[in-house]
């Protein structure tokens, strides 16, 4: 059998529009998620915090997670990461001789991990099964093991390495913190137990403009200025009076992170050095979505091509078949 | 169509031989240690953790695996899109390879799906999530595994004497095999695609927006890669004659397609300014020059129309982009992938031992099909005594 040239034409069609199905032109970008109108979220202030992990401890009360134990005597709950049993954690940075709390050479510093709620998340655009979503009022990004396949793409694609998955049961799920989201009246917690337990207001729970305003505002105090700190929620009404004795360093950490999160973070200790990861502004949610939206939007493209496909098929495949019959 | 005068035959032989039997012992290895962990959970027999929750199960079993498979895809794309008849002979048995490494690649799926029990899900509103990559791999996938059995009943029917069914089927074909090129075109690239909403933490060497054009141009290349070492193999464990012809002419149009990947792959490094993370002295570089040798090897191994007749040559060369191929996936998925300081993996040995027991079974299966049934071309035994 010789190829006409018509034939082999009609193939290189068909065949180009198969493989330039990566460069096809931007039909429309997908831009970044934006805040959602009642969102809220956490002000991490690394400068108040001390350490005394009662959020770690409040969130496992809260989520009904068991201990994780890393002493001999097996007694205390001693997580050491995030886990399949920890949604919570408070971390340490040392460097040096450790003894300036605050400061990044020869000091101490804490930092807390736990879902950052992003504005445009990873995981939520990952998920194949809508196990992960977003609130579109309040901007939880919530997981529902009942949806959820474990395919666990969630967790190779979050750039924060928040959700986890539990390797060691027969019947697992993914462990995140969804903000306290399902605490219901009369519950001993009235919101994210992180914020609500924590004694010097590091972690303040509430509406995200008004935790990045107060971020902003905290993060142009100088050290030696006394200022008012609200603890648990905005507007609890529970304030205190404190002496600033550490420098900030002039970044809310997730006002733009991938187009920004819903938990604030501030501190004198630049974040890299605490753990968190250098992200650029557009989010990778975005740039995924609209090349897939590209290719596949109402699967014009694949009908397209599969048409060229088709025909060209047509003509080849029936000689051969009668030849075989 | 003289070129289409070997038909398909059923090879015979036997099917208990030390070699099936050695291939059907890694499979029950393999059953044993799925069965644990379906009992004790995925951790238990692997080193999957957090910061590498993807391992080998999907990463070589799925990525690589349904690359491996696409002997079948590539040649159909030959035969009937480029309208290239003389190849024909080469259909049946790439498109059984492919049926078994993409019916495996889709079963395997399940044994590292933490909750299995849901896979459904994927298909159906309102959980099917269209904005997902993984779920436009899953779908595509599936259907395509329904297409190559469609594809490849005819063999079947022939050996159940259907021919009527076989003839009905034979006019709707067409159809199957537009969607037979179609769907790997589409899942094959977006494997590449997965990697993109994990963003700064692939390594730049592998994240770019052409992830999709070079997962499925190097799909298509191993395609070519995998039909020249069955072909090479099942010359020589067969004792078939070797379709020299056939496979240095098939060879030709893996190296163009090579070629044409290697300056894409070299200009969209050079474009986005990645170049300078290949001469780092690290892990990721070094595995970097792997994949890269792998595709660069065969360029150089099968360049004049003599050595691309040579078997030692087309084999040695198969293997390489192979191995290019394998590693081009290890690194996009793990090598080149860091989420964040003091994340280990190494697969564990029960993990490689499921690895190798599906690839045994793979194989094994291929060897009862081929006896079994019409796959291979019938060879007159004057041949066979040479």
């Amino acid at each position: 059998m010789s190829t006409t040239r018509r034939q082999f034409l009609q193939g290189a069609v068909a065949s180009g529009a198969a493989l330039s199905l990566g460069t096809a032109p931007a039909v429309q970008a997908r831009p970044n998620l934006t805040l959602p109108p009642k969102a809220v979220g956490l002000l991490y202030d690394s400068t108040l915090c001390i350490g005394c992990k009662a959020c770690v401890s409040a969130c496992k009360e809260s989520n009904n997670l068991p201990p994780e134990f890393s002493t001999a005597e097996n007694l205390w709950d001693t997580p050491q990461d995030l886990s399949g049993r920890t949604k919570n954690i408070i971390k340490a940075y040392k460097e040096g001789n450790a003894t300036q709390k605050d400061r990044e050479v020869d000091g101490h510093a804490f930092i807390k991990h736990s879902c950052l709620h992003c504005v445009d998340p990873s995981c939520v655009s990952a998920c194949p099964v809508s196990a992960m979503k977003k609130d579109p009022v309040t901007g939880i990004v919530t997981y529902d093991e009942k949806d959820c396949i474990g395919c666990r793409y969630c967790v190779v694609a979050c750039p924060f390495g928040i959700p986890r998955f539990e390797y060691d049961k027969a019947f697992p799920k993914i462990v995140k913190c969804e903000l306290c989201n399902h605490l219901k009246p009369g519950d001993k917690f009235k919101y994210s137990a992180c914020a609500q337990v924590c004694p010097t207001g590091a972690t303040l729970y509430g509406p995200v403009d008004q935790l990045m305003q107060e971020a902003k505002r905290r993060v142009a105090l100088k050290p030696g200025s006394i200022t008012r700190i609200e603890r648990g929620r905005v507007g609890s009404g529970d304030i205190y009076e404190a002496k600033l004795t550490a420098q900030y360093l002039p970044r809310v950490y997730g006002d733009r992170e991938l187009g920004g999160t819903q938990v604030l973070k501030i501190s004198a200790v630049p974040m890299e050095k605490l753990g968190m990861p250098e992200l650029p502004e557009r989010s990778f949610a975005s740039v995924s979505e609209t090349l897939q939206h590209d290719l596949y939007g109402w699967l014009a493209l694949p009908a397209v091509v599969l048409g060229g496909l088709v025909i060209a098929a047509k003509r080849t495949a029936r000689p051969d078949d009668e030849n075989e019959a | 169509m003289s070129s289409h005068a070997e038909k398909p035959a059923p090879l015979g032989g036997p099917l208990v031989t030390p070699l099936t039997v050695t291939l059907a012992g890694l499979a029950g290895i393999a059953a044993v240690i799925l069965l644990i962990r379906f009992i004790f959970g995925i951790g238990s027999v692997t080193n999957i953790n957090d910061g590498y929750s993807w391992g080998i199960w999907v990463v070589y079993d799925v990525m690589a695996g349904s690359a491996f498979a696409c002997g079948g895809y590539a040649i159909a794309l030959l035969v009937y899109i480029f309208n290239k008849g003389e190849y024909h002979p080469l259909v049946r048995p790439a498109l059984l390879g492919s049926l078994f490494g993409y019916t495996l690649a889709g079963a395997s799926v399940i044994f590292d799906l933490g909750r299995y029990w849901n896979t459904w899900h994927i298909f159906f509103p309102p959980w099917a999530q269209v904005n997902s990559v993984m779920f436009e791999v899953a779908v595509c996938i599936t259907l395509y595994i329904g297409v190559m059995w469609i594809e490849f009943s005819p063999a079947f029917l022939e050996r159940l004497g259907r021919s009527d069914l076989k003839k009905k089927l034979s006019n709707w074909m067409f159809v199957f095999i537009g969607l037979g090129v179609l769907l790997p075109s589409m899942h094959q690239s977006s494997l590449g695609s997965l990697l993109i909403v994990f963003g700064t933490q692939i390594n730049p060497l592998w994240q770019t927006m052409m992830l999709p054009l070079i997962f499925l141009m190097t799909a298509i290349t191993v395609g070519y890669a995998v039909v020249i070492l069955e072909s090479c193999l099942s010359a020589s464990g067969f004792k078939r004659p070797f379709e020299a012809d056939l496979i240095s002419r098939l060879s030709l149009v893996m190296w163009w397609f090579l070629v044409i990947y290697l300056v894409m792959r070299t200009v969209d490094l050079a474009w986005r300014g990645a170049w300078a993370e290949a001469f780092e002295p690290n892990v990721m570089a070094t595995s970097f020059w792997i994949e890269m040798a792998g595709f660069i090897l065969p360029v150089i191994l099968l360049a004049s129309p003599a050595a691309r007749r040579r078997p030692d040559r087309l084999l040695i060369s198969a293997v390489a982009l192979i191995v290019g191929t394998l590693m081009l996936r290890l690194n996009g998925f793990l090598i080149g992938y860091q989420t964040g300081a003091g994340w280990h993996y190494f697969p564990s040995l029960p993990e490689l031992l499921v690895t190798i027991g599906i690839i045994a079974a793979e194989i094994l299966g291929y060897i009862v099909l081929v006896r079994w049934l019409p796959i291979l071309p019938k060879v007159e035994p004057v041949k066979i005594a040479r």
